[in-house]
């Protein structure tokens, strides 16, 4: 026999209020993993949706005269006197304080070319990048991957007669296409897409870049501050912050949060209140017991650790069942406050243990000052009955 | 009869903080030695003196019965003597220990390896069976388990309960309980026994059988101190102390006082 076979004995004879005690803390956990759950999952939907959205951030050459018309880039009738940006500057970015939130790069040159007799605006990017950041871009083929490859967009290649398969020249020099963009409703439809270091070639730039876009996932720092620190490592540019509604979606977020915070602290404050007036009555209605103990030879510290045994195994049994509760609610509670977006519940073994943690920490909290109490219970009230 | 003394291999061994014995046969002659005992309850009203001054002297294998009226003091006295309660002034040694000069919670040691402890209303605890409230002082001490099961069902078989290890209290008549009582003051082997009017809740029957007990643990050499009122059962004791109003009636008995 040891302590805790006293406890379990004790919780299994006193049961309605091992039950009492268990109950409390699970609404309490319950409630925190409810509320931990949700704001996890809206944030990861947030997240989802700042990358759909593609760049947050642009990075353009820094210029006092020019017109906007492209991603914050003049081409004032294909003027392209702007200055240009240094490919190899790029390996900056990677040093900013940040650059952990950097999601995606995607350098662009933009150039006019002739194609079939016309002036036309061709960009080169890194493809892979590009598409990445682009999600709503919905190809008809694939990706340009060769140097003499190419992508059309919807209108440019209405405007030329491209297909899928179709080769063309631009400048002089053959290319195939591979992909025809599905129409945008932006500029894009008016671009032929091709690797970058096919567009410097062609169009005498080399190692140099336009413009580069930026996603930045930043649910919990401010998207200004990184476009900061981007200004900081690429002098002579221009970095713009994007995407006003997501930065209120996040905002709404982290009120959610911190209003999630709030209340599961008031709730763990309550039920560690709850947890401490049933233990305080479970010490009292056990006062000859405790004597007993203490005549029989235990010392303070075996009283103090027995209550607080007690306490332990019933939290472990709420933390688990609090756990489950919580899931449970999250999955019920969610759908009303996505609004009809897609979002997962994810379950998560260190919230599991975080909730039994919690519920461990607030029940031993709660029963500390009766455990103490115990312990100093005159063992002479053992004999009062003489 | 083994008694559990200071060598014994618990965790929390008394040994460390022990005064050096006195000679073998010094000690056995002065197992108990209560010198001026007092003690003073401070209640709402006036302070209530339960015990003045008390000298006493008991021997190693003594079966003493503490007699007297209600409220003469014996509770209070066996309370002082178990450890349980400081006394206002004066001493106490079992075995050589100065049990109030203890630090901390030697105390509490004390208790569990020199006394074993039988309560006038069994005091079992009602949720654990016959055999796990026998085993309740082996609960903080480092043994194995094996071997704390073994002890608790020797001395459960001792005092015939074997067959009623799993029963709890509540399941067990009042001689039974009594005895898985005495069995848990047994378990640990303790040197001294102190026993709260046992036979108080129990028919002439059973407190026969449950005397014939005491008195067949006492034939093996244990000391025990019996706080009764009984009268009936004072042929069982070798020597009888009697309280009253907190003093040993007549004074202490011939040559103790010293």
């Amino acid at each position: 026999m040891r302590l805790h076979h006293v406890a379990l004995g004790n919780l299994r004879r006193r049961w309605s209020r091992a039950a009492f005690l268990v109950a409390t803390l699970v609404i309490g956990v319950a409630t925190v993993v409810t509320l931990l759950t949700m704001s996890r999952a809206l944030t990861v939907q947030a997240q989802n949706e700042l990358e759909t959205y593609g760049a947050n951030i642009v990075v353009a050459p820094r210029t006092d005269d020019l017109s906007l018309s492209y991603g914050g880039v003049a081409l004032g009738g294909v003027r392209l006197q702007a200055r240009e940006l240094r490919e190899a500057d790029l390996s900056r970015i990677s040093t900013i304080p940040n650059s952990r939130n950097v999601a995606i790069v995607a350098p662009e040159l933009l150039g006019a070319v002739e194609a079939k007799g016309r002036q036309t605006l061709l960009l080169g990017v890194r493809p892979g990048d590009e598409f990445e950041l682009k999600k709503w871009w919905r190809l008809d083929g694939r990706p340009p991957a060769a140097g003499d490859e190419l992508v059309a967009g919807s209108s440019a290649a209405r405007r030329l007669a491209l297909r899928n398969g179709d080769t063309v020249a631009l400048d002089g020099r053959d290319f195939r296409v591979t992909g025809v963009l599905e129409p945008t409703g932006s500029q894009d439809d008016e671009l032929l897409i091709t690797g970058l270091a096919t567009a410097q070639r062609l169009l005498g730039k080399p190692g140099k870049i336009t413009l580069v876009q930026v996603a930045a996932l930043c649910s919990d720092c401010p998207v200004e501050e990184i476009a900061v620190q981007l200004g900081d490592v690429l002098p002579g540019t221009t970095v713009t912050a994007m995407q006003q509604v997501t930065k209120n979606r996040m905002h709404a977020l982290d009120v959610f949060r911190t209003f999630s915070y709030v209340i599961a602290a008031v709730i763990i404050a309550v039920e560690a209140l709850v947890v401490f007036v049933t233990m305080m009555g479970s010490v009292n209605a056990r006062t000859r017991e405790i004597g007993i103990f203490r005549a029989l030879g235990f010392r303070r510290s075996h009283v103090t650790m027995l209550v607080l045994l007690e306490a332990a195994l019933a939290s472990v049994a709420a933390g688990i069942l609090g756990y489950l509760v919580g899931m449970g609610a999250s999955y019920l509670a969610l759908p009303l406050f996505a609004e009809g977006l897609h979002v997962t519940v994810v379950w998560t073994p260190l919230l599991a243990a975080g909730a039994v943690l919690l519920a461990v920490v607030v029940g031993s909290l709660g029963s500390l000052y009766p455990a103490l109490h115990a312990s100093r219970l005159d063992p002479t009230v053992a004999l009062r009955a003489v | 009869m083994t008694h559990v003394t200071a060598q014994t291999g618990a965790e929390d061994s008394l040994a460390p903080v022990l005064p050096s014995s006195p000679a073998q046969e010094e000690r056995a002659a002065r197992f108990i030695e209560v010198r001026g005992l007092e003690k003073t309850f401070a209640g709402d009203g006036a302070p209530v003196q339960a015990l003045r001054g008390l000298d006493l002297v008991v021997p190693e294998g003594s079966f003493l019965g503490v007699m007297g009226q209600s409220g003469s003091g014996k509770s209070t006295f066996l309370a002082v003597l178990g450890g349980l309660s400081h006394p206002s002034a004066g001493e106490v040694r079992v075995d050589g220990i100065d049990l109030y000069g203890l630090p901390g919670e030697r105390l509490a040691d004390f208790r569990r390896e020199y006394l074993g402890f039988v309560f006038q209303s069994f005091n079992l605890v009602p949720y654990l069976t016959a055999l796990e409230n026998v085993l309740l002082p082996l609960a903080v001490k480092r043994m194995p388990a094996a071997e704390k099961r073994a002890r608790a069902i020797e001395v459960l078989g001792r005092v015939g309960l074997a067959d009623r290890s799993r029963h709890l209290p509540g399941k067990l008549s009042g001689g039974e309980q009594e005895r898985v009582a005495i069995a848990r003051a047994l378990v640990n082997d303790p040197p001294l026994l102190l026993a709260d009017e046992p036979t108080g809740a129990l028919d002439s029957e059973t407190t026969t059988e449950v005397m014939e007990l005491f008195a067949e643990l006492h034939r093996e050499g244990n000391t025990i101190v019996m706080v009764t009122h009984n009268l009936e059962i004072r042929r069982y004791f070798d020597r009888t102390v009697v309280l009253k109003d907190g003093r040993l009636e007549g004074g202490p008995p011939a040559g103790e006082a010293g």
